[in-house]
């Protein structure tokens, strides 16, 4: 009796929904999930290259460097609904806008940690390695990928948990995740929708970073001992970089 | 492309300027809201920043804030303010959502900034017989001033797409255009409002980097640094 009038009541918390509504949460949760780990793998996938590609031989930052971290950055400017929208002449209304735009954004912090965690290698491991005739891909794959792998998985968290709070934006072409859910809720002023899509979404945020966490510390045993929390927020190359909220 | 062209044509058409709904007035809501906001969130974040910074506390809460704040979708926490009594107060609901997401970058920035400061510059100006105040004025804020800069241009940036997403809550601004347009299938219409709000942004983020690079205390441009 209770449980019914919290949802005639329009509150704000209320266990019915969930109940009732449980399917369709299931399906925005999962379409949430999908949308953001296909935009951060793809997300790596072409930022690889491209932190490949600004730099040379030397290991040091080729002429290359400036247009592919410029124009990272120019995207990363455009807002979310902006560049929805921009898709969608290209693509239609289908989620491979959102996607696309979630690669896009994913470049511009996936490409600096790369190319950050390149650079940190010790120039004397990569000479060790050259002088012990490993070849250039042998040297890229066994010596530098993996001691650049903290600032790659660092680069990969920021962008995962950007990505899920972004993937609500998608909402505007009908491939939200749970932002469809948070807008249908806002036009039929449906709080208890509002509040439990937002909560699981940020629920989601957390899950992630806490996952990519504890992948981190699986792959990168070594970085353990040290660092306390200000100095792994300040050695990350982005620091600054906000939320990519809009 | 034609829906490229299409979105020129429409904004060639002067009647789209003109009228409550029209880019001008529009523009007009999106520059009014997001200056009012950046300058609050300034007014809130900057002297907490720099005085934590100057003191060398609260140092987690400054990073960690910047984090919660990536983890938040700004579109939730505009419905949900928009849901909420304070709903009927007009534009209140976004204005707080956008003065929430403009406080991070710049506090967690301006903190950052304060702490990088190289600590034996600053005793050496306490060797000097400065005063707390001296050296906060002389040596901390002019050595933390390209990290302040960078959190601004991002909470600026942050600020006009938070201004264009407050349309879905039903807030005026460019992104108003870009909705309308989705409410009436006019496609082209959704293209030009995309565009004004993409070049707004990116005039917003030029404008920054150039009076970053104009009113630099130390007028010295090394290496670069990273632009964020």
């Amino acid at each position: 009796m209770s449980d019914r009038s919290c949802l005639t009541a329009n509150d704000w918390i209320c266990g019915e929904y969930v109940r009732s509504r449980g399917q369709e949460l299931t399906d925005a949760t999962v379409q949430h999930v999908w949308i953001t780990l296909v935009s951060v793998l793809i997300g790596l996938l072409i930022a690889f290259p491209l932190a490949l590609l600004a730099r040379d031989r030397d290991g040091r930052r080729s002429r290359f460097a400036g247009p592919v971290l410029g124009l990272t950055t120019v995207l990363y400017t455009v807002p979310s609904l902006a560049m929805f929208s921009l898709l969608l002449p290209v693509f239609g209304l289908s989620a491979a806008v959102v996607v696309t735009g979630l690669v896009l954004y994913s470049l511009t912090v996936l490409v600096r940690n790369i190319l950050a965690g390149l650079e940190a290698v010790p120039a004397e491991a990569r000479e060790a390695a050259l002088g012990m005739g490993y070849g250039r891909g042998r040297l890229l794959w066994e010596v530098e990928l993996p001691l650049a792998l903290p600032a790659v998985l660092a680069g990969v968290r920021i962008a995962t948990v950007s990505t899920v709070a972004l993937t609500t934006v998608g909402a505007i072409v009908g491939y939200g995740g749970l932002g469809t859910l948070i807008v249908d809720g806002l036009d039929s002023l449906f709080k208890a929708q509002v509040l439990t899509a937002s909560v699981i979404c940020v629920l989601l945020a957390v899950a992630a970073d806490l996952l990519l966490l504890g992948l981190q510390r699986l792959l990168t045993p070594w970085t353990r001992p040290r660092a306390p929390r200000i100095r792994t927020a300040r050695t990350a190359p982005v620091p600054a970089s906000a939320a990519k909220a809009g | 492309m034609g829906a490229i062209g299409e979105a020129f044509a429409w904004l060639a058409s002067g009647a789209n300027w003109q009228g409550e709904s029209g880019i001008w007035n529009r523009l007009a809501e999106h520059l009014y809201f997001s200056g009012v906001c950046l300058l609050l969130s300034c007014l809130i974040a900057l002297p907490v920043a720099l005085w934590l910074g100057h003191v060398g506390r609260g140092g987690a809460l400054a990073v960690n804030l910047s984090n919660a704040g990536r983890a938040v979708p700004t579109l939730a926490v505009l419905v949900l303010l928009t849901l909420t009594p304070l709903g009927r107060q007009g534009d209140l609901p976004t204005i707080i959502a956008l003065v929430l997401f403009a406080v991070p970058p710049l506090l967690t920035n301006a903190y950052i900034g304060m702490r990088e400061v190289d600590r034996a510059v600053v005793e050496a100006a306490r060797g000097m017989g400065m005063s707390g105040w001296q050296v906060f004025v002389r040596v901390e804020l002019p050595l933390a001033y390209p990290l302040v800069m960078t959190g601004l241009r991002s909470a600026a940036v942050q600020v006009v797409a938070t201004a264009t997403l407050a349309a879905m809550a039903g807030e005026g601004g460019l992104g108003r255009i870009i909705t309308a347009g989705f409410n009436t299938y006019d496609t082209p219409q959704v293209v030009a409002g995309a565009l004004l709000v993409a070049v707004l942004a990116l005039l917003v983020e030029g404008v920054l980097v150039a009076a970053d690079r104009l009113l630099d205390p130390m007028r010295r441009r090394g290496a670069d640094r990273p632009a964020a």
